[in-house]
């Protein structure tokens, strides 16, 4: 029997890392990576507490979290490619439209 | 059956006058004078069926064609009461009427607004037809005002004419004054008989208190003065002569200017108890027939003379009604409306003749050039000069012997002298039209035609009515028309005169008009240096003539400029003091305006200002935040989390 503090350990080694990632990173596909990284760690603590708490209800919000890093990989790529046509980079530090 | 005749009488000029005056300017000139003078041809056949029924039964008709007026004690009908009065109005009228308007159909030929004259002209008869067939006051009133309109507008009818409009405003300006007193009288009447219909008014007239009597008659006369052109209000019918002739020989001698005699004879009950006011129509009339005739004798302008002709004999017919003749008074009506109609559709012959020149001075000559119109002319001159046995002599000298017989010798004198007058100017204007040596260019003489039949049939059945209408009151005092009037207007001749006075007044009256008719013939035949040299004698009185009294000038001056000065005083005061008052509102709003304005620019614009620039600098600052950069918003939000996490442990901790 596995306990609970090891998958929430598991799950915070893998947030820290999806968010330093983020946060570190400059290439706009690793930080999307990472971000999948974060999001598939609250999903480990999701279906944790859904097996503990005897309720399903953890395990449907995560299929509904992996719903949604599709669509987000799906949109975040679309962005990337259109962002590689206009400026030939990757580099997220060249990306600074979004000011004054 | 009759009473139907009755309905159906005004309505066929009415009818006419909507198809003509709405959408007359659609079809042909041909179907509009069609229209005109055939809807007056039908009222006339109604009529003449009225009056058949009449002569047989004896007995007035009443006939209520709709209510209009009820309510409390109130009650007025558009109703008619068609009486032998009435009777021989409508036949004058339509009569008349019918062969004017077929004279006009040539004459009015290729005039401007021919449709709109026969729709005035159709307009008049409906109003005239109202006037005489009303049963009470308040029919007789509009028809009274519906005449002054249409004779307005067709005084008028040459619009682009200052002269005319000039001459249409005077004619209804002076007969709003006459109108006034008419009014006046209806409100009297109703106040006493809380009744406006005739025949209950007059069942109760013996109820009235003889001044009241007197008042009632006295605004009545007004009323009557103001629309038949007597002293003091005749000025307008002289002027009246800018419209053209057929509206003359129609509304300005057969008809229109006789409503004020038929007026007083319907009312000759109320007269009757107020000898004052009788002793008063008299002396007016009198006086009118005076003084018309001595401005006639002067006068050079064809229609001009007819004009104060008709003046004078109205100013008989008021002679009459003022001595309780009112037959004499109405058979006078009837004979001037055949010889006047007669008259002054010849002088539009002579007119049409000449190429539209009216001044007699340049006339002359013309008996050989239109025959038939000088005949007939001269029928209508010894009509109206009085010489037996035409009508004008029958009628006058009934007038003048009920003056002599009744003791009216002052009345009698004037009257004698003014026939006198009238044979003189009469056949002056016949000599100095048609005799003589021609004084016309040579431009016009050229031109001189006579009429087409359409004018001169109509000239030749009034020039019949002129020889024989006379007849009809035939014996004096005695005949047909006396009989047939009697019930109405009184039998007149309450005590028997002698035979042999009647026929020495006859005799006097026929001299007086024989002596006029001399005096012409030497004057302007045989002795023509004369006129000239008794006009260079009597340069003074010459000169009043030829000015006719100066009454317009004394009118103007009286009346006229001090209107006129007050008018310029409103405008002064409308000018000044309010359009100064409205504008120094103006002028407040203005500053007010331009104060806002300040405001607004520069406080209300400045306070925004201040506020967006104060925005805007503070904004200059904290844009800074943004840098654009992802990372650092993905750090500010963690550091965020951090915070939310540690804040929330807190809150938990306490």
């Amino acid at each position: 029997m596995v306990p609970l503090s090891a998958y929430i350990a598991v799950s915070t080694v893998l947030f820290m890392t999806g968010l330093l990632g983020v946060l570190i990173r400059r290439n706009f596909i690793i930080v999307l990576m990472s971000v999948e990284i974060m999001l598939n760690a609250a999903n480990i603590n999701l279906v944790a507490f859904s097996y503990y708490l005897e309720s399903m209800a953890g395990q449907l919000v995560a299929l509904f979290v992996i719903a949604i890093a599709a669509g987000e990989a799906a949109i975040g790529l679309a962005i990337i490619i259109v962002m590689f046509r206009g400026k030939i980079s990757t580099n997220v530090d060249e990306m600074n439209l979004l000011k004054w | 059956m009759t009473d139907l005749l009755i309905k159906l009488i005004p309505v066929f000029p009415l009818l006419a006058v909507i198809l003509n005056g709405l959408v007359g300017r659609r079809y042909s000139h041909d179907l509009a004078h069609r229209l005109a003078w055939g809807s007056v041809g039908l009222s006339f056949l109604c009529t003449i069926g009225v009056f058949v029924d009449i002569l047989r039964t004896g007995m007035p008709h009443e006939v209520i064609a709709y209510q209009w007026i009820f309510g409390g004690d109130l009650t007025i009908n558009l109703a008619y009461l068609v009486d032998p009065l009435t009777c021989i109005m409508l036949l004058v009228i339509t009569g008349v009427g019918f062969l004017i308007h077929v004279y006009s159909v040539a004459y009015m030929h290729g005039e401007d607004g021919f449709t709109r004259f026969f729709t005035y002209m159709n307009l008049f008869m409906v109003s005239m037809l109202l006037l005489v067939m009303g049963n009470n006051y308040v029919v007789l009133f509009i028809g009274w005002e519906g005449v002054g309109l249409c004779s307005y507008l067709l005084i008028g009818y040459y619009y682009d004419k200052v002269s005319a409009a000039k001459a249409a405003s005077k004619a209804f300006v002076v007969n709003r004054i006459g109108d006034a007193g008419f009014l006046l009288a209806i409100f009297l009447i109703f106040i006493n008989f809380k009744t406006l219909d005739y025949t209950k008014v007059f069942a109760q007239v013996g109820q009235l208190s003889p001044d009241m009597a007197t008042a009632i008659a006295l605004c009545l006369l007004v009323g009557a003065v103001g629309k038949s052109a007597q002293l003091p209000l005749y000025t307008w019918l002289p002027d009246a002569m800018e419209g053209p002739t057929p509206v003359s020989a129609l509304i300005h001698a057969a008809t229109m200017v006789t409503a004020g005699v038929y007026m007083i004879v319907r009312n000759h009950a109320i007269f009757d108890l107020s000898p004052a006011a009788m002793t008063i129509v008299g002396i007016i009339g009198g006086l009118t027939a005076l003084f018309a005739a001595t401005i006639g004798l002067v006068q050079t302008d064809i229609k001009r003379v007819l004009a104060y002709s008709t003046v004078s004999q109205l100013g008989y017919m008021f002679l009459g009604c003022g001595i309780g003749a009112y037959t004499a008074a109405i058979f006078h009506l009837m004979t001037h409306a055949f010889f006047k109609a007669l008259l002054f559709l010849s002088a539009g012959s002579v007119i049409h003749a000449l190429s539209g020149e009216q001044d007699i001075r340049k006339m002359g000559g013309l008996s050989s050039k239109i025959p038939w119109t000088h005949r007939l002319f001269l029928i209508g001159t010894v009509a109206i000069a009085g010489i037996p046995p035409l009508a004008g002599f029958w009628s006058k000298d009934e007038i003048l012997a009920h003056a002599f017989t009744h003791q009216h010798y002052l009345l009698y004198g004037m009257a004698a002298v003014g026939a006198l007058l009238t044979s003189f100017y009469m056949f002056r204007l016949t000599y100095l039209t048609f005799y003589g040596a021609s004084r016309m260019d040579h431009h016009t003489e050229e031109h001189v035609h006579e009429s087409p039949m359409v004018m001169v049939g109509p000239l030749m059945a009034l020039g019949v009515l002129s020889i024989v209408g006379g007849f009809l009151g035939f014996p004096p005092e005695h005949g047909w028309l006396h009989h047939f009037l009697g019930p109405v207007a009184g039998s007149g001749g309450d005590h028997e005169v002698s035979t042999g006075l009647v026929l020495t007044l006859m005799m006097i009256a026929t001299g007086i008009a024989l002596l006029g008719w001399g005096i012409a013939h030497y004057f302007y035949s045989i002795n023509l240096s004369a006129p000239d040299r008794l006009s260079a004698k009597l340069q003074a009185v010459y000169r009043i003539l030829l000015n006719k009294y100066y009454v317009d000038e004394l009118f103007d001056l009286v009346f006229v400029e001090p209107t006129k000065k007050l008018g310029l005083l409103f405008d002064w005061f409308d000018r000044t003091v309010i359009d100064g008052l409205v504008r120094s509102v103006a002028q407040l709003a203005e500053w007010g305006a331009a104060g806002s304005t300040w405001m607004e620019k520069y406080v209300i614009y400045g306070g925004l200002n201040v506020i967006g620039f104060g925005n805007h600098l503070v904004a200059r600052e904290w844009r800074q935040l943004q840098s654009g950069m992802v990372h650092h918003y993905a750090a500010i939000i963690v550091a965020g989390l951090f915070l939310l996490a540690v804040v929330i442990q807190l809150i938990m901790q306490l």
